[in-house]
């Protein structure tokens, strides 16, 4: 029957390997496969003025990124694929709430230039190399198809 | 009660009821907007609510822990806390950066991290809170006449609590970057260190309230932390699928992810196990059905709701859906929300001399919290299943998806009317146990 050195042992040992294999695989990701599959060359100052822009005003209290945030307004890691420049501005820029469908996102008003670090931000997003997420919808009708 | 010092413990968990409260109120402003009644948004727009709610949680849990640990502590070492005045100062100053930070949130004064959004100037007065915290609790322990392994794993848990929040205070360009050591903090505590916290709350309450010997709850509770670490630190991997990492963390991330739910099978069994050796029937049976609750509810709703998406072929497409928040609500409730409850529960009447543990309030408190939070948990369950097949697999819009959705937040909203009351109940029992006293001491175990 195990005894409690032994349980001991169990768990330092174990803590201090996993540890370490997850401390070199991090130094790894980090250091060489991150800044190729993020394009970290493309990091301008208007995309990193974006990313404060971003942060500053919480957006990810309701939006997510990288399928990370909250779950009240939608995915914004393709959304400049999905949307355009055009209708982004439009809805950054706006002095009123924007609510498609009645849910309001709060009225920022940003200037034309924040609204440009902003989409510079969301480029930059879209561009990286996410393991193929968000997912590409593949359901195929079954039904009244010939 | 033993020491005087214990009762430190109380005024921490009266701060814990308080922000519980809170914290559901916001929870309720948006449930309601999801239902597209947002008549608050021009004073708590959604993400103001969400920030509040989840940082309100993170500070009423963290307030547990330090009221555990202060009871606890001086109990386990055999000496009173060395200084209780400094206690109530880092009581009070935990406080006051709470509601600098919620007020803060409402004037747009925050970092915008998930988890994490307590502004930068704030995190320096967290790091001193903390610091002094760690400060009394380590001098309690070098001063006392004993060091167990129950006070030790909490003190470990502690220590690495504060150090891992230091990686989310550091400033990233990179988005990914910044994800990646968000992912130190939220993920390695929750799925780490917490754990080990509450596998030391859990052996306390475990040996008070069973009376089996403490070498051979020990022993166990190394086996059980150690399971947690295995497959915790690696289990990181798998908030690194989809952010821009590197693929070799689908596979580790899957495998190592898919064993934590094995930490919380050994708590759950072992809390079993522990309740039917035990000879000594403690008269206290709310303490025992939250102790037994949190860890059965843990391993239902930290380790299978987890398994259940943690998969990366199936996180892909439930990453960022209200799946997330189905998982989110059990977990933490039954992990961590049960715990502070059931060491509440053990302590008042230790501390107050008020032994009111036969009232049925205090069982209906247990069965309504935990009926109505198992309620949310499948209409966010519901609601986020039918999101990720309309949205992630026939492609929808989103706006059109939340409509098709809605009418589970109606279902939402009844179920957390009844965890609510429960919560309602428990604390309408706590005020009534009254405060703590020095006539208590000796008079119970």
């Amino acid at each position: 029957m195990l005894s409690k050195s032994q349980a001991r042992l169990f768990f330092f040992g174990g803590t201090i390997v996993t540890f370490v294999i997850f401390i070199g695989l991090s130094w790894h990701s980090l250091s060489v496969e991150v800044p190729k599959k993020t394009h970290e060359e493309n990091l301008t100052e208007q995309v990193i003025r974006g990313k404060v822009i971003w942060e500053e005003n919480n957006c990810m209290g309701c939006h997510s990124i990288m399928g990370e945030g909250a779950y009240y307004a939608p995915e914004l890691t393709k959304v400049v694929e999905r949307r355009g420049e055009g209708y982004m501005k439009a809805v950054l820029m706006s002095k009123t709430p924007w609510s498609p469908r009645g849910r309001k996102m709060v009225a920022y008003g940003f200037s034309e230039e924040k609204a440009n670090d902003l989409v510079a931000f969301f480029t930059w997003i879209g561009n990286t190399d996410l393991n193929g997420f968000p997912p590409k919808p593949d359901y195929k009708s079954t039904i009244n198809s010939k | 009660m033993r020491y005087k010092s214990q009762k430190l413990a109380y005024w921490f968990f009266a701060l814990s009821m308080l922000l519980l409260t809170l914290q559901i109120i916001y929870g309720f402003i948006m449930a309601f907007a999801h239902l597209g009644y947002d008549g608050l948004h021009a004073i708590t727009p959604f993400n103001t609510a969400r920030a509040v709610h989840t940082n309100l949680l993170v500070v009423w849990l963290l307030s547990g822990f330090m009221g555990a640990a202060y009871y606890i502590i001086p109990e386990e070492a055999e000496h009173e806390m060395v200084s209780v005045k400094l206690g109530f100062v880092q009581l009070i100053s935990l406080a006051v950066v709470g509601v600098i930070a919620i007020i803060g949130y409402h004037f747009n004064y925050w970092e915008g991290r998930k988890f994490l959004e307590i502004p930068r100037p704030l995190d320096y007065l967290v790091v001193v809170n903390v610091l002094t915290f760690l400060g009394l609790i380590l001098a309690t322990l070098y001063k006392g006449k004993k060091r167990t392994t129950t006070s030790l794993v909490l003190t470990m848990g502690l220590v690495f609590a504060a150090l891992l929040y230091l990686p989310g205070m550091i400033w990233f360009d990179n988005q990914t970057m910044d994800s990646f050591f968000r992912w130190w903090v939220v993920h390695l505590w929750v799925e780490g260190v917490w754990e080990l916290i509450m596998g030391g709350i859990l052996a306390f309450l475990l040996i008070k309230i069973t009376g089996v010997d403490r070498e051979v709850i020990e022993k166990w509770l190394y086996v059980i932390v150690g399971l947690t670490f295995i497959s915790g630190v690696l289990g990181t991997g798998h908030h690194y699928y989809y952010i821009g990492t590197p693929k070799y963390w689908l596979i580790i991330g899957g495998i190592f992810s898919a064993m934590e739910p094995l930490a919380f099978l050994g708590m759950a069994l072992f809390a079993i196990a522990m309740y039917r050796k035990g000879e000594k029937k403690h008269p206290n049976k709310i303490a025992l059905s939250w102790t037994l609750g949190t860890a059965i509810v843990s391993f239902v709703g930290a380790g299978l709701l987890g398994l259940a998406h943690t998969l990366p072929q199936v996180n892909m497409y439930t990453h960022g859906t209200l799946v997330t928040a189905m998982h989110g609500h059990l977990a933490f409730w039954g992990a961590y929300g049960m715990i502070v409850l059931a060491i509440i529960s053990y302590t008042l009447p230790n501390m107050t001399g008020r032994k009111l543990y036969d009232s049925n309030t205090g069982v209906l408190a247990f069965w309504l919290s935990n009926i109505g939070m198992l309620g949310m948990t499948v209409a966010f369950g519901v609601a986020g299943v039918a999101q990720v097949y309309l949205e992630r697999k026939m492609g929808l819009d989103f706006g059109d998806v939340q409509k098709e959705i809605q009418v589970h937040f109606l279902i939402l909203i009844i179920c957390a009317t009844m965890f609510t009351t429960g919560i309602g109940l428990f604390i309408y029992e706590f005020i009534r146990y009254g405060l703590p006293t020095d006539e208590a001491l000796e008079s119970s175990n």
